[in-house]
């Protein structure tokens, strides 16, 4: 059998353009959709959805999030700063809270408290925080919902 | 004078570095990548004791929704003023029916609902409710604004 004579270039260029083309068209979608929000979002809430909850134009003024999830169990928590705390527990961080608005001159009442509740909770169990968030003199509540897009 | 050398015909740019770094962007970008879900607001104020306030000139007129919940914390019932609803679109057909779909005084503006819920049922019910009295979603995508007064009743906790 005869033997195969290579007859080829020594070095064969591969043209790189497009493949830097398609990087650069990539790089250029994520700077675009990066998210520099600080919105507080915990992935374990599922927040029930509604057609009316549209996305706030202006972002509030001292917002102090608080998102209640029901855990394993079915024990309904309140993530505040990443932990799990129980309802009836709530009262001495929302105390912390109200001292850092005094001290910052301001009033409690001026704070938006922004209720991200899952949807499975119990209500009665919402209502308890709003009431111990109303004994510390807080008063502007948010219900926050997903948006949605459905027609 | 020395002549200079002729320059060649190509001049071959090692790519590899930007490559890297190019890879490199991607890379970072892809595992910091963050979906942001589209989320909106009701706004309630709710101040303790409000209702105990000096009586009102002209007191809202108050519409009171009560959600009653199976012992799953499914909703097993809406009423309004009393009367049985069928479901949170009825709900909003019978809250059109009394405020309309004008918000100048006599209408929205004057009207109160107070969400009167047993205590295990389900929050999404809540904004259910929240949702089928505030507003009225047009197929233009705008919203007719419905009542925006909204207050709760005091939690009953089931002893």
């Amino acid at each position: 059998m005869a033997k195969r004579q290579s007859d080829g270039p020594a070095k064969t260029d591969i043209d790189m353009t497009p493949m830097i083309d398609v990087t650069f068209q990539l790089i250029t979608f994520f700077i675009f959709t990066l998210n520099f929000s600080n919105a507080v979002q915990d992935d374990r809430v599922q927040l029930p959805l509604s057609q009316l909850a549209k996305p706030a134009e202006a972002p509030a003024d001292d917002p102090i999030t608080l998102q209640l999830w029901p855990d394993k169990d079915g024990v309904t928590k309140v993530i505040y700063n990443g932990e799990a705390i129980r309802v009836p527990d709530m009262s001495g961080f929302l105390e912390q809270e109200k001292r850092v608005l005094i001290d910052a001159g301001k009033e409690p009442a001026d704070a938006k408290l922004i209720v991200r509740g899952d949807g499975r909770v119990k209500t009665g169990e919402v209502q308890e925080l709003i009431k111990i968030c109303q004994e510390k003199g807080f008063e502007n509540f948010v219900l926050r919902a997903q948006y949605d897009e459905r027609k | 004078m020395a002549d200079r050398e002729p320059l060649p015909d190509k001049i071959a740019i090692d790519m590899t570095p930007m490559i890297d770094c190019v890879f490199q962007l991607i890379t970072f970008f892809m595992l910091t990548l963050k979906t942001v879900i589209p989320e909106g607001d009701f706004d309630i104020r709710m101040p303790l004791g409000a209702s105990a306030g000096a009586p009102q000139e002209d007191p809202p007129v108050i519409v009171r929704v009560k959600m009653t919940a199976g012992p799953d914390g499914e909703l097993a019932g809406i009423t309004m003023n009393g009367s049985g609803v069928g479901d949170f679109e009825a709900l909003r057909q019978k809250i059109i029916g009394i405020v309309g779909v004008n918000t100048g005084p006599g209408g929205a503006e004057n009207t109160e609902v107070e969400l009167d819920c047993d205590y295990r049922l389900k929050y999404i019910n809540v904004v259910k409710a929240i949702t089928a009295v505030s507003g009225m979603p047009q197929p233009d995508g705008t919203i007719v604004e419905l009542v925006k007064k909204i207050k709760f009743t005091p939690p009953k906790k089931p002893s």
